[in-house]
């Protein structure tokens, strides 16, 4: 068991290292000079002066493995350079909208729990029927239309024909004007896919279950129809939704940057998807290192809660 | 029953007798045996993609302001000179559309042969050498796994510039970590079978044993996978277009195509919604393929019937 938690440990730093040494190298491998992305306009006005100065504080004198050192050290501080088109830390900038897509992606992901498991035991108890059709239907749509055309479809029918929800306030912080209702769209948007998968795989496990050996037992006993779904089938059925859950989470980073762009959702993700138009590097080193450490964690712990809930499993 | 009734029964006259739903004849059988809609649309994309600078009524290209943002032919203000209507610059989305299915069936097949060749060539090597070369083999794939994939595909975008070759790499990276695992468990299993035995004890040379007798069986798998992960290449190449990082302007996409139209959904819906009813009825066709190919030809998944 310990080798495995250290292992997976490990391979989660690896990752960590490998994002940002991706995002750092391509920077220095792409053959521009960094200090262009630093002056756009391929620095006219710039004095030679300047250029020299701003070469020593991106540190591009010293050898590429010390460079990563030094930046690595400023993360570790906190510091993680200065964004180029508002000309703030990169860190407030990160540290101000991560709380919003916090708040977007667990209600997205709650959304997605509430809706598909459900929609999956009760397509799984009455399979061949219309429930069937239906839930299968809702995750067929979920998983073949993509988040943002959701998030526009959702948009075109409830915002501008029904005049219905309203949209997300483009302003920069959260808290005045915020209600529910402005979560409904974006949730929905973000949770479709997770809640077809949920369903999916609920479906699935449920289907094994409610096939095996114990729970004809119980129904031979006679246990009501309603307690074999609920004590015995259900709670069998979870292991593999939680292991689901760790891949998901991956699923969300790419649909939390699309949906916030579509709701002005200010939020981590629509920094990184306007970081790519205004060219602005160091915000989207900085998103990126936010992503892969919290992906990393996430499924760290995942693999650990799993590792210790499911008997069946032993690590040597 | 005389004979010439019986012979004289339809057919559909003697499944009704038994029960069976489908009075139309055997053509309705034959066509339910087979994924006919899914292979159907598929095709569709296929001729179109190649034929499209026959096909297209308007130059894709060619901005007419004065037809800026009409209605599709059957609405009001509509004209039959743009059946889908024009977009917010004026240019013919029908022939928007026609190129845009050429520039993503292309990106895709490219995208598709690349991550999953060179991830079937990476998992037979991992599989089969096993040791050392399978555990680097194996670490760098979950390392990559573990990355967020837009981010990395967003950086990349804005250090290595917007360009086709940029999305082809990125996009065959989406595909490779699955191909990898796949591929590399199917050789493993294949390993201890006896024909790949006598091979090496023949004296065949490693390269010799895996493309001639581990490659056969791995094929099958390879197929199936290829196909399905065709739908999520599309999406995510969709998704990249939608956010400016994929297709390159000025070639229409249909992502661009929504990211563009999205400022008119007041007015101008189906500049947004045309293109993505386009993208939901070809990835769910590439779905129901591939599902069922899998369902027919994955090895794993064979029952006697």
């Amino acid at each position: 068991m310990r080798t495995f938690l250290i292992r997976r440990t490990l391979y989660g730093l690896a990752a960590i290292i490998g994002g940002t040494l991706i995002v750092f190298g391509l920077s220095r491998a792409s053959g521009i000079d960094p200090r262009f992305l630093y002056f756009p306009e391929a620095s006219y006005g710039t004095s030679g002066d300047q250029w020299e100065r701003l070469g020593r504080e991106l540190n591009l004198d010293k050898p590429f493995p010390v460079q990563y050192a030094l930046w690595l050290g400023g993360v570790l501080r906190g510091d993680l350079g200065q964004s180029l088109t508002a000309q703030r830390p990169v860190a407030e900038m990160l540290g101000q909208r991560f709380p919003n897509t916090l708040k977007l992606a667990s209600v997205a992901w709650l959304f997605g729990t509430c809706l598909g498991v459900p929609l999956g035991v009760l397509s799984a108890v009455k399979r061949g029927t219309a429930w069937d059709y239906l839930g299968r239907g809702f995750a067929l749509l979920g998983q073949t239309v993509p988040t943002f055309v959701a998030g526009i479809m959702g948009i075109l029918i409830f915002s501008v024909q029904l005049k219905d929800t309203p949209l997300a306030l483009p302003s920069g912080t959260m808290g005045e004007g915020f209600a529910i209702k402005h979560y409904v769209l974006p949730a929905v948007a973000l949770g479709w896919l997770p809640a077809a998968g949920y369903m999916r795989l609920t479906r699935t496990s449920m289907l094994e279950v409610l096939d095996s050996e114990f729970v004809k037992l119980a129904r031979a006993k006679g246990v009501a129809y309603w307690k074999v779904i609920w004590k015995h089938a259900f709670r069998n059925s979870m292991l593999a939704p939680i292991t689901f859950s760790a891949l998901l989470f991956v699923g969300f980073i790419t649909g939390t940057v699309v949906t916030e762009t579509i709701f002005s959702w200010p939020g981590v993700g629509r920094l990184a998807a306007d970081a790519v138009f205004g060219n602005d590097f160091p915000v989207l080193a900085g998103a990126m290192l936010i992503f892969v450490v919290m992906y990393v964690g996430v499924t760290l712990l995942l693999d650990i809660v799993y590792a210790y809930v499911d008997p069946r499993i032993s690590h040597g | 029953m005389t004979e010439a009734a019986i012979a004289a029964g339809s057919r559909g006259a003697a499944r009704r007798r038994k029960g069976r739903l489908s009075p139309l004849g055997s053509l309705w059988d034959v066509a339910r045996r087979y994924p006919t809609l899914p292979a159907a649309v598929l095709l569709l994309l296929v001729f179109t993609a190649v034929f499209a600078p026959w096909l297209v009524p308007v130059d894709p290209f060619k901005s007419d302001l004065l037809a800026r943002n009409t209605p599709p032919w059957g609405f009001p203000d509509g004209s039959s000179k743009h059946l889908l209507g024009g977009d917010q610059v004026g240019r013919d989305i029908l022939s928007r559309i026609i190129y845009g299915a050429r520039v993503s069936a292309m990106v895709m097949a490219v995208s598709v042969a690349t991550g999953v060749g060179l991830g079937t060539t990476m998992g037979l090597v991992a599989g089969y050498f096993g040791g050392q070369l399978d555990e680097f083999i194996m670490s760098v794939v979950n390392i990559w796994a573990a990355l967020p994939y837009i981010m990395v595909a967003l950086v990349m975008v804005v250090l290595l510039g917007q360009k086709f070759w940029v999305l082809f790499l990125l996009l065959a990276l989406l595909s490779w970590p699955g191909a990898v695992r796949l591929v590399r468990a199917e050789t493993l299993s294949l390993k201890t079978r006896d024909y790949v035995a006598f091979a090496r004890v023949a004296g065949a040379s490693p390269p010799r044993i895996i493309l001639r007798h581990v490659l056969p069986g791995v094929i099958n798998l390879v197929v199936v996978s290829a196909t399905l992960s065709m739908g999520s290449i599309i999406l995510t190449e969709a998704t990249l277009s939608f956010l400016g990082a994929g297709i390159p302007p000025p070639n229409p996409s249909w992502g661009a195509m929504i990211s563009e139209g999205r400022r008119y959904l007041n007015d101008a819906w189906w500049v947004a919604s045309i293109p993505g009813v386009c993208i939901f009825l070809v990835v769910m066709a590439g779905n129901f393929f591939g599902d069922w190919l899998r369902d027919h030809f994955d090895p794993r998944l064979r029952q006697l019937r």
